[in-house]
């Protein structure tokens, strides 16, 4: 074989960007999919509602109606890049909800109540992470334990809502950051510093990048990669991320609900499925899975505001779901074809 | 669409002299360089096995240096030796000179040692150059920093002659590329050792030219490469020392350019004691070759996997396909089965053309195919050894269970005429001994009444008396009419049983032998060079 | 005795057992059962009828398991089935007639065939994995409910439906003999008919079983139909206690519970060999730890605290790696990396 070209004859400058990017970056495509689904509600909801849907009103309310699932799907990203899954996000919010509100409502300063809270989600992260790494137990039943001890604990605080009465936290949702017609609230802004963060660790630290090691390969531990520790610490993550949704929830709502989030797991990993998250891990973006995020939030708005049923909420995530994942078998088994 | 090889120049880097094909055979032998790694007496047993008995085998730093050995001779046992996965019960490793007790995989990194996987053991879901330097990518602050980490990898990439977008997806190149990638983050690892194991399994000629100056490049480097194939040609074209193993002891260790090929099967596959030559020649039958033949298939290949062959069966004949481990006869017979695909080629049975896109459509034709992974092909472990053999019968009849009374005379039967031990159809198949799983596979299939039997190994891994009863067998059921395809690693057993010889090397069918016109010498020749045989 | 101790059913129904032996101590009315009016009441007769409707789920979920699969649908089907049973009979014109209600319990029944159909579709044609494929069903499927009820929970006045779950026949509850007949069914189907040993051989090792000419893809399809039908019949006495279509809460979380059952009994997730007596144990478990976490006085709504305690010992006990350390502690193999998760030592080809 004689030496080959190394560049090839460019038939376009647009033609080789593209070439390079689909070989790059094959994996974002499903993003980019979800990225324009979401295009499309928006245009679709300003048609069909007569022009009253995109308004910065609308738009901030997004951001700040979904801000807890935002979070949930950060920590779930972490989960599903390493071919995990965590079951537990939903009472995990819930507990740490509920019990950020008693403790609040007993006295306690917030500046111990939160963190105490959030060490609450982590050590049931924790727990996960350890069932999976350290016994070999399925991913999917190590969470439904944490789904149980969740929602269990959280009926164990209070068997009824607890409404809060705390400045300190309330204020996180009541005060308005306001710019013209938009505004964010201190909780849209923890959601959007979780997802930086989340965005950031995965893409450039050792840690983030090592989690989709191990979502790639099954063996990564023979590449010398410290796969048991990332393991644990993306279930601890997920912990930590339900706690804070815990916190923004309450302070949402006002008050803390044992019932709350049933369900929620569900619907984070429908929005990071839509993302682009492959379930079998190996790929994904914390931003893809807030594009995802947003997608859900849109739907729910415009039904809200088509005045149909809530019920539509569910069959709609469910199928786009549905062509998500045949999408996505598609595309991944497109892309990977070799010569 | 994928650019295969895309960005590969075969210009080497300056200032290094890259040596040609001839005169990597002639580097001489005395010259008394310390070896990198020095492994003495490591025995290795494992419950009812002694994998490794006292094996001697060192590697100098710019040698290739290969090990060959059939199945069961203790190849990977040894390897996992040096990498880190198995400990050794008694004898010593020494690399550069240090004695060295390897407890994890990570420790054999540490000390130099990389490997390169068949199983190409990289993160396909990350960019090219990530692979490269996983785990070691450049910090700027707290951060990877990666433009530096692709600027360092695509150097590493230039030291192997490769530059290829190390921003581009592993997944999106060939094989051949990723082993280079594999590669190169070994020599990121700054690896004093490479050890290689069935890099060409997946490659063209044209990739595996690529892929040997590489390696003749790093060895020049002083990189001492340890290189395990099963492709007779390729080890000679690359190596400059070959270990041979068998059995688990050590025959010897030769310079390349001193050992002929066909010393090397011989000392490879041994000389066993013949105690089998009271099973009837069966070889010595007539076989009524007009009317059509029970199976033939022309021109069957799959791309990747076989090159396309040729094959036909008569009624009542044992055809055995012979050939190295390798060499392609798995999968040629599973083309014939429907167990896998084939890409070209056709295949007729009794005459009529028939689609084998599928085992099922294969037992229609009334075949049966005995895999050679008996345990993960065959014996369905968990089940008890009388469902194990009625399994095949069952399966033909759907959800219609067949009646215990009948179920049982079948199992019986078969218990009894196979002789398996222990007699006993309650116990659970997964803890029968090897033979006597291979019998109950057998048993299986025979129940099924077939036409053509094909067998792939089925002698592999058991003790020398079952061999016996199994071998046979079959020949007992060729003489009441049963077509049989049989593939050995066993060469005085295919010539025992069969009337006529495949041959097969390198994934290529490469003649065709009457078993009553040639000698175990002469078939160990003819598939070391490329003879040419007499087809019968 | 030896060989008795290693019947798969040994452990679970001992665990029974001893549960049922502190409930006795614990409230000797737990075993009392008595007569009134022709019918037999007490709490081991409670747990006789409340158990059905997890019994049917997981009878379902065992063979879907041995499949190597996992059903996430089933409460969603639920809810689905007894929607569509309620409102038919809602619509009636006549609430109480036997054919209504019969024919309400056929349409709805059927329905449920046609939602595990299609789960069976998504695994076994398209291949999509078991839990993103049920998944889909279990988000959509509570959505079709709720727009079958219009949103509201639908409530009947109609004695042959509330029949099913509170009526009684030879002094035992009508739901008893549901699960009876259910268990039976599944049962014969399973061992009487060579369906049981196919679907094992499908479970324990895929590749086998297709080079031995198994019809991998009928099997695995017919496991989700089942499933869906025998929750289609849970979610209608689900319906039936209540004399409601509530559409969130049917069926909600059933699915966890069912799995566990399934596990409890003896039955692998990693699927193969299935032991639907070990589920029918399973599932007088978990009924029983409940009776006895409410008997505590703890609120229902606090049980899942004991159940995920549940699971970890089980999962622990069951872990391989359990089975590592009790096993040979002191080896010559480390396997690193590239184990099998059996545990099993690799011996080299």
């Amino acid at each position: 074989m004689t030496s080959l070209e190394t560049t090839p004859t460019t038939r376009s400058r647009t033609g080789q960007f593209v070439r390079n990017f689909v070989s790059r970056r094959a994996a974002l495509i499903p993003t980019f999919a979800a990225i324009a689904i979401l295009i499309l509600l928006f245009i679709g909801a300003e048609i069909f509602l007569r022009g009253d849907f995109i308004s910065p009103r609308n738009i901030s309310a997004l951001l700040l109606d979904n801000a807890y699932l935002l979070i949930l799907a950060v920590g779930m990203t972490f989960v599903m890049v390493t071919a995990g899954i965590d079951l537990s996000v939903g009472s995990v919010m819930a507990f740490t909800g509920i019990w950020l509100a008693k403790l609040l409502v007993a006295g306690m300063s917030p500046v111990i109540a939160v963190p105490l809270i959030v060490l609450g989600g982590a050590l049931i992260g924790l727990l996960i992470g350890v069932l999976v790494q350290y016994f070999d137990v399925q991913p999917f039943i190590a969470s439904l334990a944490g789904l149980f001890l969740g929602r269990g604990l959280a009926y164990v605080v209070s068997l009824s809502s607890i409404k809060v009465e705390d400045t300190a936290v309330l204020w996180l949702q009541s005060t308005r950051l306001r710019l013209g017609d938009w505004y964010i609230t201190p909780t849209g802004i923890l959601a959007l510093l979780v997802v930086l963060v989340g965005a950031y660790v995965m893409q450039f630290t050792r840690f983030g990048r090592t989690a989709y090691a191990i979502g790639g390969n099954e063996q990564s531990a023979l590449m010398g990669l410290n796969v048991a520790r990332t393991t644990v610490a993306v279930y601890v993550i997920s912990g930590v991320c339900g706690g804070l949704a815990g916190l923004v929830l309450t302070a949402y709502s006002g008050a803390g609900y044992p019932r709350n989030g049933v369900g929620t797991e569900l619907d984070a990993i429908a929005a990071v499925v839509i993302g682009g998250t492959l379930l079998t891990g190996g790929r994904g973006y914390v931003i893809g899975s807030m594009i995802g995020v947003f997608v859900y939030g849109t739907i729910k708005t415009i039904i809200s505001f088509m005045g149909a049923e809530q019920s539509w909420m569910q069959i709609i995530i469910g199928s786009l779901l549905l062509l998500f994942i045949v999408i996505q078998r598609a595309i991944v088994a497109r892309s990977d074809r070799r010569g | 669409m994928l650019d295969r090889g895309a960005g590969f120049t075969a210009v080497p880097p300056v200032g290094t002299r890259s040596r040609t094909e001839k005169e990597d055979a002639t580097m001489p032998a005395n010259i008394a360089v310390p070896s990198i790694v020095e492994m003495r007496g490591i025995t290795i047993s494992f419950p009812g096995v002694l994998a490794l008995d006292n094996v001697d085998f060192s590697l100098r730093p710019g040698e290739v240096h290969s090990l060959m050995g059939e199945n069961g001779a203790g190849k990977s046992t040894l390897i996992k030796a040096l990498t880190g996965v198995y400990a050794i019960d008694s004898g010593s490793i020494e690399v550069a000179g240090k004695n060295q007790t390897f407890h994890s995989t990570a420790d054999a990194q540490a000390a130099g040692i990389s490997t390169v996987y068949q199983e190409i053991n990289l993160c396909t879901n990350l960019s090219v150059g990530e692979n490269v330097m996983l785990g070691h990518e450049p910090h700027r602050r707290r951060h990877i920093d990666w433009k530096a980490t692709h600027r360092e990898a695509a150097k590493h990439l230039e030291g192997l002659g490769l530059s290829i977008d190390t921003r581009s997806m592993l997944a999106r190149h060939s094989i051949a590329i990723q082993q280079l990638v594999a590669i190169s983050r070994a020599m990121v690892l700054d690896a004093k050792v490479l050890i290689l194991d069935e890099p060409t399994s997946s490659l063209d000629r044209g990739e595996v030219d690529q892929l040997f100056t590489v390696i003749r490049d790093l060895r020049d480097k002083g990189v001492a490469i340890f290189f395990v194939s099963h492709f007779l040609d390729q080890v000679y074209e690359i190596s400059d020392r070959i270990t041979v193993l068998r059995n688990g002891q050590l025959v010897g260790c030769f310079q390349a350019n001193e050992l002929p090929r066909e010393e090397l099967v011989t000392k490879m596959i041994g000389h066993e004691l013949d105690d089998l030559a009271a099973i009837s020649a069966t070889a010595e039958r007539d076989v009524d070759r007009t009317g059509d033949p029970v199976i033939k298939a022309t021109g069957v290949g799959k791309r990747g996997v076989l090159e396309p062959a040729d094959l036909d069966v008569f009624n009542g004949e044992v055809v055995g396909i012979a050939g190295l481990l390798g060499s392609g006869r798995t999968e040629l017979v599973r083309l014939l089965y429907g167990a896998d695909r084939a890409d070209s080629g056709h295949i007729e049975v009794g005459g009529e053309p028939a689609r084998m896109t599928s085992p099922r459509h294969a037992i229609d034709h009334r075949i049966a195919f005995s895999s050679e992974n008996r345990r993960e092909e065959g014996i369905v472990s968990d089940l008890t050894v009388a469902e194990n053999i009625v399994l095949g019968i069952q399966a033909r009849r759907g959800l219609r269970r067949i009646r215990s009374a009948e179920q049982d005379a079948v199992i019986a039967e078969y218990i009894e005429a196979l002789d398996v031990r222990p007699a006993d159809p309650t116990m659970v198949a997964g803890n029968l001994s090897g033979g006597n799983q291979q019998k109950v596979l057998l048993a299986r299939w025979l129940a099924t009444a077939p036409e053509l039997m094909i067998l792939d190994e089925p002698t592999r891994g058991i003790d020398v008396g079952t061999k016996a009863e199994i071998q046979r067998k079959v020949a007992e059921l060729s003489e009441k009419g049963l077509s049989v395809v049989f593939i050995s690693s066993e060469l005085e057993e295919v010539l025992r049983l069969a009337q006529r010889v495949v041959v097969m090397r390198d994934r290529k069918q490469i003649g065709e032998l009457n078993s009553r016109q040639v000698t175990l010498s002469g078939l160990i020749d003819f598939i070391a060079n490329e003879g040419n045989g007499s087809a019968a | 005795m030896r060989r008795i101790m290693k019947h798969r059913l040994f452990w679970p129904l001992v665990a029974l057992i001893v549960l049922i032996v502190i409930n006795t101590i614990a409230r000797p009315q737990f075993a009392k059962v008595t007569i009134q009016d022709g019918r037999l009441y007490g709490n081991l007769i409670n747990i006789l009828r409340n158990s059905a409707p997890l019994m049917l789920v997981s009878l379902g979920m065992t063979v879907v398991i041995a499949t190597r699969g996992i059903d996430l649908s089933v409460g969603a089907i639920m809810a689905v089935s007894g929607a569509v049973a309620l409102t038919i009979i809602d619509r009636s014109t006549d609430p109480n007639s036997l054919g209504t209600v019969l024919t309400a319990l056929v349409v709805a029944i059927l329905v449920s065939l046609v939602l595990g159909v299609w789960n069976g579709f998504l695994v076994s044609v398209l291949g999509i994995q078991p839990i993103i494929a049920t998944l889909v069903l279990m988000l959509a499927g509570r959505g079709v409910a709720l727009l079958i009820t219009g949103g509201f929970i639908t409530t009947v006045n109609s004695t042959p439906f509330e029949f099913v779950a509170s009526g009684y026949i030879l002094m035992l509850p009508f739901a008893f003999f549901i699960s009876v007949a259910a268990i039976t069914a599944l049962g014969l189907v399973e061992r009487r008919t060579a369906l049981g040993v196919l679907t094992e051989a499908v479970g324990i090792n895929p590749e086998a079983s297709r080079l031995a000419g198994v019809r991998s893809r009928i099997i695995i399809w017919s496991a989700y139909a089942a499933s869906g039908v025998l929750s289609g019949v849970a979610g209608i006495i689900y319906a039936s206690n209540i004399r409601a279509a509530d559409a969130n809460a049917a069926g909600q979380f059933i699915e966890l519970y069912a799995i566990l059952a399934v596990v409890l009994g003896g039955t692998s997730l990693m699927g193969g060999k299935f032991s639907i007596a070990g589920t029918v144990v399973g599932v007088f478990i978990i009924q029983t730890l409940n009776s006895t976490i409410l008997f505590l006085g703890v609120p229902s709504a606090r049980s899942p605290v004991f159940f995920a305690f549940v699971v970890v010992i089980v999962v622990m006990i069951q872990s391989p790696q359990l089975h590592r350390f009790a096993g040979n502690l002191i080896r010559q193999v480390r396997s690193r990396g590239a184990t099998d998760s059996t545990g099993d030592v690799e011996v080299p080809s």
